[in-house]
């Protein structure tokens, strides 16, 4: 039974993973992100009103909504960056502001936030991915299972002890192990960035700079994928593969929460798609959606122009 | 200016004057406050025997013994070279590069009330204890402000700055006389007034300032870099901002000493602007930015001795000097690099499932 339970401590990263790979609606399931009744304002004007959302695990979902529209303060709000005046916000069944298990999230934005003029590299970018694992979690609990198997096995539980020592010795200082730089030359190579891995940043075009912030985003290995407008600045044949790599990353079991000011887009790859414009227009599937009316009533006269030009 | 008063003082007890006040556990912390500032002293002798050994070999005059002060300038001047560039790397990426001159001026404070202290109760602590001590406060102060209103601004770190510097002046011209005296030493620093106990402060300072980067790098580059990725991943970021004010305080008052609190400022920008000019990593323009500055610190402080000026404005010239070569020396280097455009691979789609698949076994 001990062997069992510290078994189950040990594979509990993998065995979320495991779970996530399958179908969506696996009995356990806890929606990965659960918005009710959410109000936030940077002022006293409300900018998200009453929002209800809920993700699922595997979920491939859009947000969509004209400019100011709320949906990058949603996305602050699901990732807990942001605390709501009114409602929750729960991320992975926990609250988001106070959810601290960064390594489940990968995270790619509208690249004006990071510090672009900053010597470093693209392998350095894809290496912070990988910062969030280096943590003592799981790693030497001293319980009573130890105590135990102490007794029945002391050679080998020493051994096993003895195994974790380098773990514990890369998490206090910060060093990467040889899977972790595994998992970024593979993430760089995913999104064809491995011959720019040692260029600086600087010198990289946008499009390019994007790539090392998607790959960082993969290295993360994460559980739930939030990007916001990740493609802008992306040249048209990068995009296509881009949205290629997301739903491949989708149909492995990673939920994909996709901000997007480019409708075509949304509609060609997302399952579910969310209409915002301050509260919820739409909510539900991706065909229903190009059915609907939401889009004009949530765009008003800007839609009109878009739809037009979609044709 | 005894060992234990100081020890006292850096294991973050307030220094009590009357003797019946002291209470047990505090003399516990006391003799530890007095291990480890013994230890720091028995370093400093070591490193004055390692000198006078280098000058009988050498015969470089600087080393030599009769001039002992010159060794222990010579100590803070590496552990300043080391110290100032890799703090002033964080903040300079960070837009930051005026909180050190912000911090150096409320130092200056400290610096007064710890004279001013030392001339009304006679509380025998050095000047730059106080200073550390009120130079962290400041700095908490600005952090918070900061997290507050949402933004470093330009105007607070500007309020704060000439709030230290009045406070330091009004304390001084307070008990004029004797005081006035000492003051040069701080505004300008200097290489002959480094005494044992403010270069095994020093010491200390550069033990925590050192261990603390080496253990939360990663964390700082993260949170440098991109402040929301680093938040969403989990950092508390707020901790880590705190954290790099605090150090730059502590690096601010360690290198008062030689550069005195208008120019000190220099050695977190000059070097790591340098650096910046001529590295494509991260970890490469920490490590230039710390041999530039090193560079910059044994030249100034050799031509200040044998020259007979101000360390502290040598110093900067020559860093400065420095970083002009850098600039030519990254223009050389971006105009040779940019022959070569390696191919962008596309991006695979099939590729995700090895990453993803380790959870199958």
């Amino acid at each position: 039974m001990s062997t069992q339970d510290s078994d189950a401590a040990s594979t509990a990263e993998s065995a979320t993973r495991t779970a996530t790979g399958s179908d969506a609606d696996t009995p356990t399931a806890e929606p990965v992100v659960d918005l009710s009744g959410v109000t936030f304002g940077y002022t006293s004007t409300p900018v998200v009103t009453d929002v209800s959302l809920a993700v699922d695990q595997g979920e491939y979902v859009a947000i969509v909504g004209p400019n100011g529209s709320g949906k990058s303060t949603l996305m602050q709000l699901m990732l807990g960056l942001l605390e709501p005046d009114a409602g929750t916000a729960r991320l992975f069944d926990e609250s988001a502001v106070r959810f601290d298990d960064g390594e489940r999230i990968g995270y790619v934005a509208q690249h004006a936030s990071a510090a672009k003029e900053m010597p470093i590299t693209v392998r350095e970018v894809v290496k912070m991915g990988r910062f969030a694992h280096l943590t003592l979690d799981g790693v030497g609990d001293l319980n009573r299972d130890t105590i135990g198997a102490l007794r029945e096995a002391p050679l080998e539980t020493v051994r096993a002890g003895l195994g974790t020592v380098p773990a514990i010795v890369n998490a206090i200082f910060g060093r990467l192990s040889r899977s972790d730089l595994a998992i970024v030359d593979e993430a760089l190579e995913t999104v064809g960035m491995s011959a720019f891995a040692d260029r600086r940043i600087t010198q990289l075009s946008g499009g390019q700079r994007q790539r090392a912030f998607i790959a960082r985003a993969l290295a993360s290995e994460a559980d739930l994928l939030v990007l916001d407008e990740p493609t802008v600045g992306v040249d048209a044949e990068s995009v296509d593969a881009f949205y290629d790599l997301l739903g491949a990353l989708n149909d492995e079991g990673i939920t994909v929460v996709l901000i997007e000011h480019d409708l075509g887009a949304v509609v060609d790859h997302a399952d579910r798609v969310v209409c915002l414009n301050r509260e919820v227009y739409f909510d539900g599937p991706t065909e229903a959606f190009v059915e609907s009316d939401a889009l004009a009533r949530a765009f008003g006269t800007e839609a009109r122009v878009l739809t037009e030009v979609d044709g | 200016m005894s060992g234990a008063v100081a020890g006292a003082v850096l294991a973050g007890w307030p220094v009590v004057a009357d003797p019946s006040m002291v209470l047990p556990l505090q003399v516990g912390v006391d003799a530890v406050g007095e291990f480890v500032f013994g230890l720091f002293l028995w370093v400093l002798e070591q490193w004055h025997w390692a000198l006078e050994w280098a000058y009988h070999f050498t015969g470089i005059e600087m080393l030599n013994p009769d001039y002992r002060y010159m060794h222990r300038a010579i100590l803070v001047g590496l552990c300043i070279g080391v110290m100032a560039p890799l703090i002033g790397t964080f903040l300079v990426h960070r837009q930051l590069a005026l909180i050190g001159d912000a911090l150096a001026h409320t130092a200056f404070a400290g610096v007064a009330v710890g004279l001013f202290l030392n001339a009304v109760i006679d509380l025998g602590v050095s000047p730059y204890l106080t200073a550390v001590v009120v130079a962290m406060i400041a700095a908490l102060l600005i952090e918070l402000i900061s997290e507050v209103t949402d933004a470093y601004n330009d105007v607070s770190m500007a309020i704060v700055l000439s709030t230290g510097f009045a406070l330091g002046t009004t304390l001084i011209s307070l008990n004029a006389g004797g005081l006035a005296v000492g003051v040069n030493q701080y505004l300008f620093g200097n290489l002959a007034t480094v005494s044992p106990t403010s270069a095994a402060i020093l010491l200390v300072l550069f033990v925590v300032i050192v261990g603390t980067v080496t253990l939360t790098r990663n964390q700082l580059l993260y949170v440098t870099f991109d402040e929301t990725a680093a938040a969403v991943s989990g950092i508390p970021v707020n901790w880590y901002n705190r954290i790099t004010v605090m150090l730059t305080a502590m690096v601010v008052v360690g290198a008062m000493q030689i550069m005195g609190v208008i120019l000190v400022a220099a050695m977190l920008v000059v070097p790591v602007a340098g650096a910046t000019q001529v590295s494509r990593s991260f970890s490469e323009s920490l490590v230039v930015s710390v041999v530039l500055a090193e560079l910059a610190v044994l030249l100034g402080i050799a031509v200040s001795f044998y020259a007979g000026v101000t360390a502290g404005g040598i110093i900067v010239l020559v860093a400065v000097g420095i970083y002009v070569c850098a600039v030519a020396l990254g223009k050389v280097q971006s105009a040779r690099g940019e022959q070569a455009t390696p191919h962008m691979g596309s991006i695979e789609a099939d590729s995700v499932d090895v990453s993803a698949g380790n959870g199958d076994d």
